[in-house]
């Protein structure tokens, strides 16, 4: 496609000249390597307007996000292509422009803010600092532009608050901090970098709907970088999906979620799950491609559903399929529509005969002398998953943990079988131990990078005597089959595989125990929506076939529609609400769960 | 973006340690001066005590020491005690540092306090201190007394080491997986905790061996070498210090070895400890 007559169809005026950014072109290479790791990036931002940015891990969404600043990581390099803004090009102005540009004209919002901020210099004198540097205000003026930015994106702005450090204020606080110091010398466009990853649900929401409200009012163009989708569902105006490099669908949102037109958009959107609903989720098979090892032909070839030999020797362009919807797919009309409802399942029923395994009761966690969790009382059926929900600080993960033996400093009864469970992992029995399996969120920390993935799985076999030797390696194997990895991988160190992955050695070692129940703490928060949807679908299945009962620990309500039978709310350390997830979903009783359900983004 | 990880199978530490220049020239020079220490008596044209002159004349390519002994038959065997001293001992300090480490930070609370604490008064000495304050009291000592002292006194600074590094890793997800199956504890430091350490704990063997042979070298210069007969680089220096002005090659010969020694492990000390920060 061509950008050079960025005419909107909906009658917005050219782009260029009266604000907003036009990317034509751009392309990003290894240097040293003439390896793309992006290629033919065209892309129009409207003045007032926010594009989200969609696609896995590793599809260069980042990359195309800091090159619309001038600039590459190290390694990397900005090969072609232009990034005019108000017809000058970004890319071509000398180093010093470039540098006043950066933060007045064009300013970023990084992932991680906390590291962004600095933390040795008071919040107020960092917000007039900055002032000073791009020469906005007078000295008198700077602390009230201050005060007013912090007032603007919903932050106090009395002298105590801009005495704070950046330690001091929440995660959702230093983000909206970060947002201010974006806003405050007027930018023309923003470029936000997963600026919600790691935020509870109320806090994201509000940090997107300040995002949002400042765009508008200031006719800011807004570049969001994401792999949520359901997040971009909630504040773009138009949606561009990124696959290995290249664009691959680009139109409104609207468009994108009802009548999604490619393959991998329509994978992505399979493998979120919804809030009205329960769904069987899907992934999508393989991994993206690293630069250079991408495939000949679609980029897409090998883990598309709708894929024939055509698609494996054509190199497919943008095409435009409908008014400002493009599509970089040759089959496009051949493929049909797509139905949201696709998947759609029925809810776990909620009178269902339930067998108890296990049950907390009066459970009281403590760090030292600070209580954290407070009376806490839940069981738990044979082939049945439980859902603990809450934001960050609501106790989930450290009830979790005592469950599991990890943490020992809690008063009250968990009974396993009628049997009441010793404090640690260590002082239980040998038998408990093998029946209560726990996996841990972050894939990257849970594995010894040392040991080959044969010996990760093996080990609770040799340990709990199921199985040795020659024999223990063949199930093993099995193991890795029934989790969807090769057996080709038996001799690899845990480092070389990617986060899914590594979650599903993790899910094997737990089998390889085999448990009778099963403890997942945010198993897929760490990983991208796809893999999240074929590490779900793969936990519905052992729960099916072999029975196992699961404690469910997640921030994400609609996942809890999709997996769990049960969910309990909790807030600071309580249970707020809990009961069967149709029941608690459909008719929260709770004020705090509806705050929750509404503040989640949501894509049905 | 975070990078794809279908990268091939990473090197071997070792490969790449091969690759950095610090590295393989440090490596290198300690591999000649080691080949030196261990073949060069062979090839002596004298014998270690045999005179051939009288003292410090310029008879021989690099003349004659005190007793008349010549200086380069002494420097090729002198090099050997000096270098199996220091490597034992070195041995010993890594062991007994790393495990007094690890345990702190294994156990941690007041374990972590109390060992950690008791280490610091350790610390407090200098290394060659602690090492004179035995050896004063007893008459040519043997070898393995000199070798556990300077093993000794070199573990707690080994031991602050690792429990740095051994901090960081305690605390990761595979060691509370490896409790939560109820491994030994012995097993979840050997096999779970120890071998994510060994780039750090590698480049700290390297700095460690350099102060050894710095250490053995100071205690042969004053007089407490194993075998007072023998030659050794350090007891060379304090020997003939007196003739420096007449036959300066005697004290010069062997310095300029230790100082060639100590500089190479110390590259490849510090070529391992950039490798390891570098990450793994």
């Amino acid at each position: 496609m061509t950008t050079t007559s960025p005419d909107a169809p909906n009658g917005t005026p050219m782009a260029t000249g009266s604000g907003g950014l036009v990317i034509e072109d751009l392309g990003v290479t290894l240097t040293g390597r003439p390896v793309d790791v992006v290629d033919d990036i065209d892309l129009v931002l409207r003045p007032g307007e926010v594009v989200g940015l969609v696609g896995e891990s590793g599809s260069g969404k980042t990359t195309v996000g800091t090159s619309l600043l001038g600039y590459s990581r190290a390694g990397a390099l900005i090969s072609s292509g232009r990034v005019l803004l108000e017809d000058r090009d970004v890319l071509t102005l000398p180093w010093k422009e470039v540098r006043k540009l950066r933060g007045e004209e064009i300013a970023y919002v990084p992932q991680d803010p906390a590291s962004a901020l600095n933390p040795s210099i008071r919040i107020g004198k960092q917000l007039v600092e900055l002032q000073e540097l791009r020469g906005i205000g007078t000295a008198e003026s700077r602390l009230e532009g201050a005060r007013a930015g912090l007032a603007e994106v919903g932050l106090p702005n009395d002298d105590e608050f801009l005495k704070r450090y950046a330690h001091q204020l929440s995660g959702g606080q230093v983000q909206r901090v970060a947002l201010a110091m974006a806003f405050l010398p007027k930018p023309k466009v923003l470029v936000l970098d997963e600026p919600t990853t790691g935020l509870d649900v109320t806090t994201q929401k509000m940090v997107l709907d300040t995002m949002a409200e400042l765009c508008r009012t200031y006719r800011v163009s807004a570049l969001y970088v994401t792999h949520d989708l359901a997040v971009v569902a909630n504040i773009a105006d138009r949606v561009a999906v990124m696959y290995a490099g290249q664009i691959a669908e680009l139109g409104p949102k609207d468009t994108i979620f009802a009548n999604p037109a490619h393959p991998y958009t329509r994978a992505l959107l399979d493998s979120i799950p919804h809030l009205s609903q329960a769904r069987a989720l899907s992934g999508i098979p393989g991994r993206t491609p690293a630069p250079g090892a991408r495939p000949d032909g679609c980029r897409f070839n090998d883990r598309c559903a709708f894929v024939v030999d055509r698609c494996r020797q054509e190199v497919p362009a943008l095409r435009t399929v409908a008014p400002d919807h493009e599509v970089r797919c040759i089959r496009v009309e051949e493929i049909g529509t797509w139905d949201i409802n696709r998947g759609t399942v029925p809810d776990a029923d909620p009178d269902k005969a339930r067998d108890v395994i296990m049950s907390v009761e009066g459970l009281d966690v403590f760090y030292g002398r600070k209580r954290v969790v407070h009376g806490v009382s839940f069981d738990l059926a044979k082939g049945e998953v439980v859902a603990l929900v809450g934001e960050s600080g609501s106790g989930k993960t450290t009830i979790s943990r005592s469950v599991g033996g990890l943490h020992k400093e809690w008063t009250g009864t968990i009974r396993f079988e009628g049997r009441e469970l010793a404090k640690s992992a260590r002082s239980r029995s040998v038998e408990d131990r093998r029946r209560i399996q726990y996996i841990f969120q972050n894939p990257y920390l849970s594995l010894n990078p040392r040991l080959t993935i044969e010996q990760i799985i093996k080990r609770p076999m040799e340990l709990f005597g199921i199985a040795k030797g020659k024999q223990a390696t063949d199930r093993v194997v099995e193991l890795m089959e029934h989790v969807a990895l090769g057996s080709g991988m038996l001799h690899y160190q845990a480092s070389r595989l990617s986060g899914g992955e590594r979650q599903r050695v993790a899910i094997a070692r737990a089998l390889a125990a085999e448990p009778d129940v099963m403890i997942c703490d945010e198993i897929t928060s760490a990983l991208d929506v796809s893999v999240q949807g074929s590490i779900v679908a793969l936990l519905e299945g052992l729960r099916q076939q072999r029975g196992i009962s699961m404690l469910f620990v997640t921030h994400n309500l609609a996942l809890v529609r999709s997996i769990a039978a049960r969910v309990e709310i909790l807030q600071a350390g309580h249970v707020v609400e809990s009961g069967s997830v149709v029941t608690v979903m459909d008719t929260p009783r709770e004020d705090y769960t509806r705050t929750l359900l509404s503040n989640s983004p949501r894509i049905d | 973006m975070s990078a794809t990880t279908s990268s091939p199978a990473a090197p071997s530490f070792l490969r790449r340690a091969l690759k950095q220049k610090r590295f393989s020239v440090g490596g290198g020079v300690t591999l000649l001066v080691v080949l030196f220490a261990i073949f060069a008596p062979f090839f002596a044209p004298y014998g270690e005590n045999e005179t051939t002159g009288p003292p410090y004349s310029p008879i021989g390519v690099l003349g004659t020491d005190y007793l008349g002994q010549d200086v380069l038959s002494r420097v090729m065997y002198g090099g050997w005690g000096v270098l199996v001293i220091s490597v034992l001992a070195t041995i010993v300090g890594m062991v007994l540092g790393i495990a007094i480490g690890v345990v702190a930070a294994y156990g941690g609370g007041w374990w972590d306090e109390v060992i950690m604490r008791l280490n610091d008064v350790l610390l407090a000495f200098p290394q060659i201190l602690l090492a004179l304050v035995v050896l004063t009291a007893l008459q040519n000592p043997a070898p393995w007394v000199i070798i556990v002292l300077v093993g000794t006194s070199h573990a707690p600074r080994v031991a602050r080491v690792a429990r740095g590094v051994a901090l960081g890793i305690v605390s990761r997800d595979f060691v509370v997986a490896a409790e939560a199956l109820g491994e030994k504890r012995s097993r979840v430091i050997l096999a779970e905790v120890l071998p994510n350490m060994t780039g750090p704990l590698l480049a700290e063997a390297g700095l460690r061996l350099t102060y050894s042979i710095g250490i053995v070298a100071a205690l042969g210069f004053l007089g407490f070498a194993a075998d007072p007969g023998a030659a050794n680089w350090g007891q060379m220096i304090n020997e003939n210090r007196l003739g420096l002005a007449t036959q300066p090659w005697a004290v010069l010969a062997p310095v300029i070895m230790i100082a060639i020694f100590t500089i190479a492990t110390n590259l490849m000390a510090d070529g391992l400890a950039q490798l390891a920060q570098r990450g793994e």
